[in-house]
């Protein structure tokens, strides 16, 4: 065990591009969610195209703004 | 370290596989800072300020032109800026606020919308080559105004006690668990709302660049040896991912007005 916690704190070198890596995955989900069900939303009723496309971009948005505050933060907290 | 590191990019002698070991001037806070133009009395006047006039000019000029002299038939100004500001007034406005309460805002939100997005396509003009609100400010003070403008309208149409009702969601049917939806709801309507709003339209803006310079960057830095077909494929990907930002810039500035519309239409809604 603490072998191991020695093992991590050694660890260095670009760790803000792999923190970032992590934290793309929920919005990468998020986002997939958000164009998967919109379209499958579109193929179901193609009359209600403009207010499904204005949800989807506003569902879009929410996701991807997880993403871009952490691109954001190691420049913030880096050094 | 900021203009230099932006020079050293641009020189013969920084290539990879070159002797001198020159690694690659990567992108970062530096490519953010300006130096000052020029200062008048203390007050430093730089590049994005530039643009930041330059935009409220265009926005200005452009509606001026098209609406100062309005015809019933109209010019190809006319026809154009009542495009534009149709679109804002139809497709975002009415749809989130509805006819009655939302012909009231349609100014704000058109300017928002131009305002914003004049801001963003900057990042892909040549020579001017920088989105103004990937500048934390400028989107900050925009989200400020519509924070400003929401709360207020709240607090006018529902009184001092409806208007805490309003945005705490405060709701007697939910019995004792009421305390905590009301606390969560104050915490994320008035603190990360407004936090939110401005880091949307910057992060976004803020990335678009970053990825931008970073593709420019390499494209030169590539160009040694047989490396040279690298540099190539980094250059085609500058140009996609100017195509990219074209429409990343749009819908950014539609967002932001879509939210405010959404915030305002929240004020305005009687709460149950």
């Amino acid at each position: 065990m603490s072998a191991s916690i020695e093992l991590a704190a050694g660890v260095s070198g670009s760790l803000g591009s792999i923190g970032y890596g992590l934290a793309a995955i929920g919005p990468g989900i998020g986002v997939g969610i958000v164009f998967g069900n919109g379209t499958q939303a579109l193929a179901r009723q193609p009359e209600a195209a403009g207010l499904i496309r204005a949800n989807q971009i506003l569902g879009f948005a929410f996701c991807e703004a997880l993403a871009l505050i952490g691109i954001v933060l190691p420049f913030v907290y880096g050094k | 370290m900021s203009a230099e590191q932006t020079q050293l990019a641009f020189g013969w002698e920084c290539r990879i596989l070159a002797d001198n070991g020159c690694a690659f001037p990567a992108p970062g806070l530096h490519s953010f800072l300006f130096k000052p133009m020029f200062t008048i009395g203390g007050f430093e006047f730089n590049k994005v300020m530039m643009l930041a006039l330059l935009t409220t000019l265009i926005v200005v000029t452009v509606f001026t032109l098209a609406f100062g002299k309005a015809k019933v038939v109209p010019g190809k100004l006319q026809l154009a800026a009542e495009a534009g500001y149709d679109f804002v007034r139809r497709g975002i406005v009415y749809e989130t606020m509805g006819k009655k309460e939302g012909e009231k805002y349609v100014p704000l939100m058109v300017s928002l919308f131009f305002f914003i997005w004049i801001m963003n396509i900057w990042s892909v003009i040549p020579l001017m080559q920088f989105p103004v609100s990937s500048v934390i400010a400028y989107p900050a003070v925009l989200a400020a105004i519509v924070y400003v403008t929401w709360v207020s309208v709240t607090f006018k149409r529902h009184g001092f006690v409806g208007g805490w009702k309003n945005v705490t969601g405060y709701d007697n049917s939910l019995g004792p668990i009421k305390w905590l939806v009301s606390f969560i709801e104050l915490f994320s309507n008035l603190l990360v709302r407004p936090f939110t709003h401005a880091v949307r339209l910057f992060a976004n803006m803020f990335a678009g660049h970053l990825m931008l310079v970073m593709f420019t960057v390499a494209s030169w830095y590539l160009l040694n040896s047989w490396l040279i077909p690298a540099a190539g494929v980094s250059f085609v990907m500058t140009m996609v991912m100017i195509l990219f930002e074209l429409f990343v810039q749009a819908v950014q500035a539609y967002v932001f007005v879509l939210l405010a519309c959404s915030y305002l239409q929240g004020a305005l809604a009687e709460h149950h």
